[in-house]
Protein backbone atom coordinates (compact mmCIF):
# COMPACT_ATOMS: atom_id res chain seq x y z
CA UNK A 1 0.00 0.00 0.00
CA UNK A 2 1.43 3.39 -0.78
CA UNK A 3 1.16 6.20 1.95
CA UNK A 4 1.74 9.74 1.00
CA UNK A 5 2.45 12.75 3.73
CA UNK A 6 -0.40 15.34 3.54
CA UNK A 7 1.90 18.27 3.75
CA UNK A 8 4.41 17.22 0.97
CA UNK A 9 1.34 16.91 -1.09
CA UNK A 10 -0.54 20.17 -0.97
CA UNK A 11 0.70 23.16 -3.16
CA UNK A 12 2.79 24.74 -0.24
CA UNK A 13 0.13 25.85 2.09
CA UNK A 14 -0.44 23.34 5.15
CA UNK A 15 -4.00 22.65 6.15
CA UNK A 16 -4.46 22.93 9.66
CA UNK A 17 -6.14 20.50 12.04
CA UNK A 18 -6.42 17.16 9.89
CA UNK A 19 -5.40 13.81 11.09
CA UNK A 20 -2.18 12.79 10.01
CA UNK A 21 -3.15 9.28 8.43
CA UNK A 22 -1.88 8.06 5.36
CA UNK A 23 -4.15 8.91 2.21
CA UNK A 24 -4.11 5.61 0.75
CA UNK A 25 -6.74 6.87 -2.19
CA UNK A 26 -5.88 7.96 -5.87
CA UNK A 27 -6.96 11.91 -6.43
CA UNK A 28 -7.97 12.09 -10.69
CA UNK A 29 -9.13 15.33 -11.67
CA UNK A 30 -11.07 15.73 -15.28
CA UNK A 31 -10.81 19.29 -16.48
CA UNK A 32 -12.18 21.02 -19.23
CA UNK A 33 -14.51 23.37 -20.37
CA UNK A 34 -18.45 22.86 -20.70
CA UNK A 35 -19.51 21.05 -23.70
CA UNK A 36 -15.78 19.23 -23.54
CA UNK A 37 -17.06 15.41 -22.72
CA UNK A 38 -15.88 15.52 -18.98
CA UNK A 39 -19.49 14.37 -17.91
CA UNK A 40 -19.75 11.36 -20.03
CA UNK A 41 -15.92 10.91 -19.50
CA UNK A 42 -16.51 10.82 -15.74
CA UNK A 43 -19.41 8.26 -15.62
CA UNK A 44 -17.39 6.07 -18.35
CA UNK A 45 -14.33 6.27 -16.11
CA UNK A 46 -16.28 5.36 -12.92
CA UNK A 47 -17.50 2.41 -14.40
CA UNK A 48 -14.43 1.23 -15.23
CA UNK A 49 -12.46 1.67 -12.30
CA UNK A 50 -15.36 0.36 -9.97
CA UNK A 51 -15.39 -3.17 -12.34
CA UNK A 52 -12.13 -3.04 -11.72
CA UNK A 53 -12.92 -3.05 -7.61
CA UNK A 54 -11.96 0.49 -7.52
CA UNK A 55 -14.44 2.12 -5.18
CA UNK A 56 -15.32 5.55 -6.29
CA UNK A 57 -16.30 9.08 -5.05
CA UNK A 58 -17.32 11.75 -7.15
CA UNK A 59 -16.42 15.65 -6.86
CA UNK A 60 -16.78 18.87 -8.19
CA UNK A 61 -17.98 22.51 -8.38
CA UNK A 62 -20.43 24.20 -5.90
CA UNK A 63 -21.59 20.39 -4.57
CA UNK A 64 -20.16 21.62 -0.90
CA UNK A 65 -23.05 20.71 1.68
CA UNK A 66 -21.80 24.18 3.19
CA UNK A 67 -22.41 27.08 0.55
CA UNK A 68 -23.95 25.55 -2.76
CA UNK A 69 -26.99 26.75 -2.28
CA UNK A 70 -25.66 30.23 -1.26
CA UNK A 71 -23.51 30.51 -4.06
CA UNK A 72 -26.33 29.34 -6.61
CA UNK A 73 -28.63 31.95 -4.57
CA UNK A 74 -25.91 34.50 -5.22
CA UNK A 75 -24.97 33.92 -9.03
CA UNK A 76 -29.06 34.45 -9.90
CA UNK A 77 -28.78 38.31 -8.58
CA UNK A 78 -25.17 38.60 -10.42
CA UNK A 79 -24.46 41.30 -7.40
CA UNK A 80 -21.44 39.54 -6.04
CA UNK A 81 -17.98 41.45 -6.87
CA UNK A 82 -15.49 39.31 -8.84
CA UNK A 83 -12.97 38.91 -5.85
CA UNK A 84 -16.17 37.50 -3.43
CA UNK A 85 -17.51 35.45 -5.97
CA UNK A 86 -13.47 33.98 -6.30
CA UNK A 87 -13.58 33.21 -2.76
CA UNK A 88 -16.86 31.87 -2.45
CA UNK A 89 -15.62 29.50 -4.84
CA UNK A 90 -12.96 28.87 -2.33
CA UNK A 91 -15.03 27.91 0.57
CA UNK A 92 -17.02 25.66 -1.71
CA UNK A 93 -13.89 23.86 -2.66
CA UNK A 94 -12.49 23.90 0.56
CA UNK A 95 -15.34 22.35 2.41
CA UNK A 96 -15.68 19.63 -0.48
CA UNK A 97 -11.78 18.79 0.21
CA UNK A 98 -12.19 18.41 4.20
CA UNK A 99 -15.35 16.97 4.18
CA UNK A 100 -15.53 14.61 1.26
CA UNK A 101 -11.90 14.37 -0.88
CA UNK A 102 -10.10 13.65 2.35
CA UNK A 103 -11.70 11.47 3.54
CA UNK A 104 -12.14 9.22 0.69
CA UNK A 105 -8.77 9.38 0.07
CA UNK A 106 -7.88 8.31 3.64
CA UNK A 107 -10.35 5.42 3.50
CA UNK A 108 -8.84 4.07 0.24
CA UNK A 109 -10.95 5.34 -2.22
CA UNK A 110 -10.59 6.71 -5.36
CA UNK A 111 -12.03 10.45 -5.98
CA UNK A 112 -13.07 11.74 -9.40
CA UNK A 113 -13.13 15.21 -9.56
CA UNK A 114 -15.52 16.63 -12.22
CA UNK A 115 -13.03 19.65 -12.17
CA UNK A 116 -10.91 20.97 -9.30
CA UNK A 117 -8.66 24.30 -8.41
CA UNK A 118 -7.82 24.53 -11.82
CA UNK A 119 -10.72 25.95 -13.76
CA UNK A 120 -11.43 28.05 -10.22
CA UNK A 121 -8.18 29.88 -10.60
CA UNK A 122 -8.82 29.75 -14.65
CA UNK A 123 -12.18 32.19 -13.69
CA UNK A 124 -10.88 33.79 -10.95
CA UNK A 125 -7.95 34.83 -13.22
CA UNK A 126 -10.56 36.29 -16.23
CA UNK A 127 -12.46 37.97 -13.64
CA UNK A 128 -9.12 39.99 -12.83
CA UNK A 129 -7.34 38.17 -9.82
CA UNK A 130 -3.90 37.69 -10.58
CA UNK A 131 -2.43 34.52 -11.54
CA UNK A 132 0.30 35.07 -7.95
CA UNK A 133 -2.97 35.50 -5.71
CA UNK A 134 -4.64 32.75 -7.32
CA UNK A 135 -2.27 30.36 -6.76
CA UNK A 136 -1.71 31.07 -3.44
CA UNK A 137 -5.13 31.31 -2.51
CA UNK A 138 -5.55 27.74 -3.73
CA UNK A 139 -1.97 26.07 -2.02
CA UNK A 140 -3.57 24.12 0.28
CA UNK A 141 -5.07 22.16 -2.13
CA UNK A 142 -3.72 18.28 -2.50
CA UNK A 143 -2.24 17.26 -5.70
CA UNK A 144 -3.77 14.95 -7.85
CA UNK A 145 -2.27 11.97 -8.86
CA UNK A 146 -3.38 12.82 -12.03
CA UNK A 147 -5.18 15.67 -14.46
CA UNK A 148 -6.36 15.20 -17.83
CA UNK A 149 -7.57 17.81 -19.59
CA UNK A 150 -10.06 17.44 -22.29
CA UNK A 151 -8.88 19.55 -25.08
CA UNK A 152 -11.78 20.43 -27.46
CA UNK A 153 -12.21 23.19 -30.15
CA UNK A 154 -14.07 26.00 -29.64
CA UNK A 155 -16.68 25.47 -32.15
CA UNK A 156 -17.14 22.50 -31.16
CA UNK A 157 -17.64 23.13 -27.66
CA UNK A 158 -20.42 25.90 -28.85
CA UNK A 159 -22.15 22.82 -30.79
CA UNK A 160 -22.39 20.92 -27.67
CA UNK A 161 -23.06 23.70 -25.65
CA UNK A 162 -26.25 24.97 -27.72
CA UNK A 163 -27.10 20.72 -28.30
CA UNK A 164 -27.26 20.14 -24.36
CA UNK A 165 -28.89 23.18 -23.71
CA UNK A 166 -30.50 24.79 -26.39
CA UNK A 167 -29.00 27.79 -25.52
CA UNK A 168 -25.94 29.85 -24.49
CA UNK A 169 -25.31 29.76 -20.50
CA UNK A 170 -25.11 33.22 -19.10
CA UNK A 171 -21.86 32.07 -16.87
CA UNK A 172 -20.50 29.69 -19.35
CA UNK A 173 -20.85 32.95 -21.92
CA UNK A 174 -19.11 35.26 -19.50
CA UNK A 175 -21.64 37.51 -19.73
CA UNK A 176 -20.92 39.09 -16.18
CA UNK A 177 -18.00 40.20 -17.83
CA UNK A 178 -19.60 42.29 -20.33
CA UNK A 179 -16.82 40.94 -23.12
CA UNK A 180 -19.99 42.16 -25.68
CA UNK A 181 -23.49 42.11 -25.07
CA UNK A 182 -23.93 39.57 -27.84
CA UNK A 183 -24.28 36.11 -26.35
CA UNK A 184 -22.56 34.22 -29.22
CA UNK A 185 -19.62 36.90 -29.51
CA UNK A 186 -19.20 36.84 -25.67
CA UNK A 187 -19.07 32.63 -25.24
CA UNK A 188 -16.44 32.82 -27.93
CA UNK A 189 -13.95 35.54 -26.34
CA UNK A 190 -14.58 34.46 -22.63
CA UNK A 191 -13.78 30.58 -23.82
CA UNK A 192 -10.75 32.23 -25.14
CA UNK A 193 -9.81 33.63 -22.67
CA UNK A 194 -10.37 30.42 -19.95
CA UNK A 195 -8.43 28.32 -22.58
CA UNK A 196 -5.79 30.60 -22.04
CA UNK A 197 -5.42 30.37 -18.58
CA UNK A 198 -5.87 26.73 -18.63
CA UNK A 199 -3.07 26.64 -21.50
CA UNK A 200 -0.63 27.93 -18.94
CA UNK A 201 -1.52 26.15 -16.29
CA UNK A 202 -0.63 22.46 -18.45
CA UNK A 203 3.03 23.01 -18.19
CA UNK A 204 2.82 24.47 -14.43
CA UNK A 205 0.49 21.74 -12.82
CA UNK A 206 1.51 18.85 -15.51
CA UNK A 207 -1.63 18.35 -17.38
CA UNK A 208 -2.26 15.25 -19.92
CA UNK A 209 -3.99 16.66 -22.22
CA UNK A 210 -6.28 14.46 -24.27
CA UNK A 211 -7.74 15.69 -27.89
CA UNK A 212 -11.39 15.32 -27.01
CA UNK A 213 -12.49 16.30 -30.60
CA UNK A 214 -13.21 13.03 -31.21
CA UNK A 215 -16.03 10.56 -30.52
CA UNK A 216 -15.95 9.19 -26.37
CA UNK A 217 -14.81 5.73 -26.88
CA UNK A 218 -11.56 7.55 -28.26
CA UNK A 219 -11.52 9.58 -25.74
CA UNK A 220 -12.14 6.74 -23.42
CA UNK A 221 -9.39 4.59 -24.41
CA UNK A 222 -6.82 6.98 -23.85
CA UNK A 223 -8.05 8.29 -20.31
CA UNK A 224 -7.81 4.58 -19.62
CA UNK A 225 -4.13 4.41 -20.63
CA UNK A 226 -3.14 7.45 -18.41
CA UNK A 227 -5.55 5.91 -15.55
CA UNK A 228 -3.94 2.58 -15.80
CA UNK A 229 -0.57 4.04 -14.86
CA UNK A 230 -0.99 5.39 -11.53
CA UNK A 231 -2.83 2.31 -10.53
CA UNK A 232 0.42 0.21 -11.44
CA UNK A 233 2.93 2.71 -9.61
CA UNK A 234 1.23 1.55 -6.33
CA UNK A 235 2.19 -1.49 -6.85
CA UNK A 236 5.63 -0.90 -6.24
CA UNK A 237 6.63 2.14 -4.34
CA UNK A 238 10.62 1.40 -4.11
CA UNK A 239 11.14 3.18 -7.46
CA UNK A 240 9.52 6.28 -8.68
CA UNK A 241 6.80 6.60 -11.11
CA UNK A 242 7.73 6.52 -14.76
CA UNK A 243 6.28 9.23 -16.17
CA UNK A 244 4.47 8.87 -19.34
CA UNK A 245 4.05 12.30 -21.52
CA UNK A 246 4.59 15.61 -20.01
CA UNK A 247 6.02 16.37 -16.49
CA UNK A 248 7.57 18.87 -14.78
CA UNK A 249 9.51 19.15 -12.30
CA UNK A 250 6.94 19.95 -9.63
CA UNK A 251 4.38 16.95 -10.71
CA UNK A 252 7.51 14.80 -10.52
CA UNK A 253 8.34 16.00 -7.08
CA UNK A 254 4.79 15.30 -6.08
CA UNK A 255 4.88 11.83 -7.37
CA UNK A 256 8.09 10.64 -5.54
CA UNK A 257 6.78 12.48 -2.37
CA UNK B 1 -8.55 65.11 -8.17
CA UNK B 2 -5.07 66.96 -7.89
CA UNK B 3 -2.78 64.32 -7.45
CA UNK B 4 -0.89 65.50 -4.34
CA UNK B 5 -4.75 64.98 -2.52
CA UNK B 6 -3.93 61.06 -3.09
CA UNK B 7 -2.89 59.30 -0.41
CA UNK B 8 0.73 58.55 -0.40
CA UNK B 9 0.29 55.12 0.83
CA UNK B 10 -2.72 53.33 -1.51
CA UNK B 11 -3.32 56.13 -4.06
CA UNK B 12 -7.08 56.72 -4.01
CA UNK B 13 -8.62 60.03 -3.81
CA UNK B 14 -9.91 59.02 0.01
CA UNK B 15 -8.30 57.72 3.07
CA UNK B 16 -8.79 54.82 5.20
CA UNK B 17 -8.63 54.83 8.47
CA UNK B 18 -8.53 51.66 10.42
CA UNK B 19 -9.75 50.67 14.06
CA UNK B 20 -8.60 46.86 15.33
CA UNK B 21 -8.21 45.63 18.76
CA UNK B 22 -9.58 42.91 20.88
CA UNK B 23 -13.45 42.59 21.86
CA UNK B 24 -14.05 45.79 24.51
CA UNK B 25 -10.52 47.20 23.47
CA UNK B 26 -13.09 50.50 22.89
CA UNK B 27 -12.15 50.74 19.30
CA UNK B 28 -15.90 50.64 18.08
CA UNK B 29 -17.09 53.54 20.80
CA UNK B 30 -13.60 55.91 19.49
CA UNK B 31 -14.43 54.50 15.93
CA UNK B 32 -17.84 56.03 16.30
CA UNK B 33 -16.41 59.58 17.84
CA UNK B 34 -14.43 59.84 15.51
CA UNK B 35 -16.63 59.63 12.71
CA UNK B 36 -19.14 62.59 14.76
CA UNK B 37 -16.38 64.73 14.65
CA UNK B 38 -14.96 64.09 11.26
CA UNK B 39 -18.69 64.62 10.28
CA UNK B 40 -19.23 67.71 12.09
CA UNK B 41 -15.40 69.37 10.68
CA UNK B 42 -17.01 68.86 7.67
CA UNK B 43 -15.28 66.50 5.96
CA UNK B 44 -17.02 63.29 4.22
CA UNK B 45 -17.00 60.24 6.26
CA UNK B 46 -18.10 56.96 5.46
CA UNK B 47 -18.34 54.69 8.48
CA UNK B 48 -18.49 50.64 8.24
CA UNK B 49 -17.62 48.25 10.87
CA UNK B 50 -17.17 44.25 9.63
CA UNK B 51 -20.12 42.75 11.12
CA UNK B 52 -21.10 39.65 9.42
CA UNK B 53 -23.71 39.47 6.97
CA UNK B 54 -26.42 37.49 6.93
CA UNK B 55 -24.67 35.40 4.21
CA UNK B 56 -22.15 34.34 6.69
CA UNK B 57 -24.13 34.00 9.81
CA UNK B 58 -26.46 32.09 8.03
CA UNK B 59 -23.47 29.57 7.13
CA UNK B 60 -21.90 29.54 9.67
CA UNK B 61 -24.80 28.42 11.53
CA UNK B 62 -25.27 25.64 9.19
CA UNK B 63 -22.03 24.75 9.69
CA UNK B 64 -21.97 24.67 13.43
CA UNK B 65 -25.03 22.37 12.80
CA UNK B 66 -23.47 20.33 11.19
CA UNK B 67 -20.19 20.73 12.57
CA UNK B 68 -18.61 21.42 8.85
CA UNK B 69 -16.69 24.36 9.41
CA UNK B 70 -12.79 23.90 10.18
CA UNK B 71 -10.44 26.47 10.43
CA UNK B 72 -9.72 27.20 6.37
CA UNK B 73 -13.49 27.24 5.68
CA UNK B 74 -13.79 29.27 8.32
CA UNK B 75 -11.31 31.36 7.22
CA UNK B 76 -12.36 32.01 3.68
CA UNK B 77 -16.00 32.58 4.74
CA UNK B 78 -14.44 35.36 6.48
CA UNK B 79 -12.33 36.11 3.45
CA UNK B 80 -15.53 35.89 1.10
CA UNK B 81 -17.68 38.28 3.89
CA UNK B 82 -14.86 40.90 3.92
CA UNK B 83 -14.04 41.06 0.02
CA UNK B 84 -17.86 41.76 -0.14
CA UNK B 85 -17.90 44.60 2.55
CA UNK B 86 -14.30 45.91 0.56
CA UNK B 87 -16.03 45.69 -3.02
CA UNK B 88 -19.55 47.34 -1.82
CA UNK B 89 -18.62 49.78 1.04
CA UNK B 90 -15.17 50.19 1.49
CA UNK B 91 -13.10 50.82 -2.10
CA UNK B 92 -15.98 53.00 -3.52
CA UNK B 93 -15.88 55.73 -1.02
CA UNK B 94 -12.55 55.61 -1.19
CA UNK B 95 -12.19 56.32 -4.64
CA UNK B 96 -14.92 58.96 -4.21
CA UNK B 97 -12.69 60.72 -2.00
CA UNK B 98 -14.23 59.99 1.45
CA UNK B 99 -12.68 59.54 5.06
CA UNK B 100 -13.49 55.86 5.38
CA UNK B 101 -13.63 55.17 8.96
CA UNK B 102 -13.28 50.97 9.71
CA UNK B 103 -14.28 49.21 12.77
CA UNK B 104 -12.57 46.54 12.21
CA UNK B 105 -10.07 45.49 8.64
CA UNK B 106 -8.08 42.47 7.11
CA UNK B 107 -5.95 42.56 10.42
CA UNK B 108 -8.90 41.01 12.09
CA UNK B 109 -8.29 38.14 9.45
CA UNK B 110 -4.92 37.90 10.29
CA UNK B 111 -5.23 37.35 13.70
CA UNK B 112 -7.91 35.50 14.54
CA UNK B 113 -6.93 32.88 11.69
CA UNK B 114 -3.78 32.69 12.92
CA UNK B 115 -5.21 31.96 16.23
CA UNK B 116 -7.26 29.18 14.80
CA UNK B 117 -3.89 27.43 13.10
CA UNK B 118 -3.93 28.85 9.75
CA UNK B 119 -0.97 29.56 7.84
CA UNK B 120 -0.21 33.25 8.51
CA UNK B 121 1.11 33.80 5.17
CA UNK B 122 -1.79 31.97 3.20
CA UNK B 123 -4.42 34.31 5.09
CA UNK B 124 -2.27 37.55 4.38
CA UNK B 125 -1.79 36.69 0.58
CA UNK B 126 -5.61 35.77 0.71
CA UNK B 127 -6.27 39.63 1.35
CA UNK B 128 -3.52 40.92 -0.91
CA UNK B 129 -6.43 43.19 -2.87
CA UNK B 130 -7.29 45.15 0.13
CA UNK B 131 -4.85 48.17 0.34
CA UNK B 132 -2.91 49.29 3.25
CA UNK B 133 -4.39 51.39 5.65
CA UNK B 134 -3.69 55.17 5.93
CA UNK B 135 -3.26 54.90 9.76
CA UNK B 136 -4.50 51.80 12.15
CA UNK B 137 -5.16 52.02 15.56
CA UNK B 138 -4.53 49.00 17.55
CA UNK B 139 -6.37 49.33 20.69
CA UNK B 140 -4.23 47.43 22.75
CA UNK B 141 -5.86 46.31 26.37
CA UNK B 142 -5.21 43.58 28.96
CA UNK B 143 -7.29 40.54 28.15
CA UNK B 144 -8.67 40.87 31.60
CA UNK B 145 -9.91 44.12 30.46
CA UNK B 146 -11.10 42.74 27.25
CA UNK B 147 -13.12 40.05 29.19
CA UNK B 148 -14.17 42.18 32.03
CA UNK B 149 -15.98 44.75 29.63
CA UNK B 150 -17.35 41.66 27.80
CA UNK B 151 -19.19 40.11 30.77
CA UNK B 152 -20.52 43.57 31.71
CA UNK B 153 -21.78 44.21 28.26
CA UNK B 154 -23.81 40.85 29.06
CA UNK B 155 -24.08 39.63 25.36
CA UNK B 156 -23.95 36.65 24.88
CA UNK B 157 -20.21 34.76 24.13
CA UNK B 158 -20.60 32.71 20.54
CA UNK B 159 -19.26 29.50 20.15
CA UNK B 160 -16.42 30.96 17.71
CA UNK B 161 -16.10 34.24 19.03
CA UNK B 162 -15.15 32.19 22.33
CA UNK B 163 -12.92 29.77 19.73
CA UNK B 164 -14.71 26.93 21.70
CA UNK B 165 -13.77 25.01 18.17
CA UNK B 166 -10.41 24.95 19.26
CA UNK B 167 -11.22 22.48 22.35
CA UNK B 168 -8.90 25.36 24.59
CA UNK B 169 -11.59 24.61 27.47
CA UNK B 170 -14.34 23.16 28.27
CA UNK B 171 -16.05 26.28 29.67
CA UNK B 172 -16.98 29.36 27.27
CA UNK B 173 -15.29 32.03 29.72
CA UNK B 174 -12.42 30.19 30.10
CA UNK B 175 -11.85 29.63 26.13
CA UNK B 176 -12.84 32.88 25.50
CA UNK B 177 -10.10 34.17 27.74
CA UNK B 178 -7.64 31.60 26.16
CA UNK B 179 -8.32 32.87 23.07
CA UNK B 180 -8.35 36.23 23.51
CA UNK B 181 -4.93 35.62 24.78
CA UNK B 182 -3.70 34.22 21.66
CA UNK B 183 -5.51 37.09 19.53
CA UNK B 184 -3.33 39.44 21.59
CA UNK B 185 -0.30 37.70 20.86
CA UNK B 186 -1.20 38.00 17.23
CA UNK B 187 -1.82 41.64 17.35
CA UNK B 188 1.58 42.43 19.23
CA UNK B 189 3.31 40.31 16.38
CA UNK B 190 1.84 42.46 14.04
CA UNK B 191 2.37 45.82 15.38
CA UNK B 192 5.75 46.38 13.32
CA UNK B 193 4.82 45.13 10.48
CA UNK B 194 1.95 46.34 9.83
CA UNK B 195 3.12 49.85 10.77
CA UNK B 196 0.36 49.80 13.62
CA UNK B 197 -0.16 53.27 16.16
CA UNK B 198 -0.36 51.82 19.17
CA UNK B 199 -3.39 53.02 21.51
CA UNK B 200 -3.45 52.39 25.19
CA UNK B 201 -6.77 51.68 25.50
CA UNK B 202 -7.09 51.05 29.27
CA UNK B 203 -7.33 54.46 30.13
CA UNK B 204 -10.72 56.81 30.42
CA UNK B 205 -12.76 57.15 27.03
CA UNK B 206 -11.61 60.95 26.62
CA UNK B 207 -8.18 60.95 27.36
CA UNK B 208 -8.23 57.82 24.40
CA UNK B 209 -10.00 60.17 22.20
CA UNK B 210 -7.94 62.96 22.51
CA UNK B 211 -4.89 61.11 21.61
CA UNK B 212 -7.18 59.83 18.73
CA UNK B 213 -7.75 63.64 17.44
CA UNK B 214 -3.84 64.42 17.55
CA UNK B 215 -2.64 61.46 15.18
CA UNK B 216 -5.73 61.97 13.01
CA UNK B 217 -5.17 66.05 12.69
CA UNK B 218 -1.70 65.90 10.49
CA UNK B 219 -3.93 63.30 7.76
CA UNK B 220 -6.49 65.94 7.00
CA UNK B 221 -3.55 68.94 5.52
CA UNK B 222 -5.50 69.24 2.21
CA UNK B 223 -8.33 67.36 2.70
CA UNK B 224 -11.34 68.50 1.23
CA UNK B 225 -14.57 69.32 3.45
CA UNK B 226 -17.75 69.25 2.60
CA UNK B 227 -20.65 68.60 5.42
CA UNK B 228 -21.61 65.08 5.44
CA UNK B 229 -22.16 62.03 7.53
CA UNK B 230 -22.37 58.56 5.86
CA UNK B 231 -22.58 54.92 7.63
CA UNK B 232 -23.07 51.50 5.57
CA UNK B 233 -25.80 50.70 7.06
CA UNK B 234 -28.02 53.90 6.42
CA UNK B 235 -26.90 53.50 2.76
CA UNK B 236 -28.46 50.45 2.32
CA UNK B 237 -31.16 50.57 4.17
CA UNK B 238 -33.58 52.68 1.57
Amino acid sequence: MRTRALRASTYGTRLPGLPREPLTGRLIVIEGADGSGRTTEVGLLRDWLEIQGHPVVESGLRRSTLVAEQIDRAKQGHTLGGTTLALFYAVDFADQLENKILPALAAGSTVLADRYIYTLMARAIVRGASRAWAEKLYSFALKPDLVLLLDAKPDVLLHRSIGKYGSLDYWESGMDLSLSRDRFESFFLYQARLAAEIDWMVKEYGFYKIDANRSPNAVHADVRRLVQQIYKDGVDRSRPAPAPGPVNGRARRAAAA
Amino acid sequence: MAPESRSRVHGEPGRLLVFEGLDGSGKSTQARLVSRWLGARGYRVFFTEWNSSELVSDTIRRGKKKGLLTPTTFSLLHATDFADRFERHILPPLRAGYLVICDRYAFTAFVRDAARGCDPEWVRSMYSFAPTPDKTFYFRVPVAVSLRRKIASRQKISYYEAGMDLGLAAEVETSYERFQNRLKREYERSVDRDGFTIIEADRPVERVHAQLRHEIRPLLDGFPTEAKLIRADESVAS
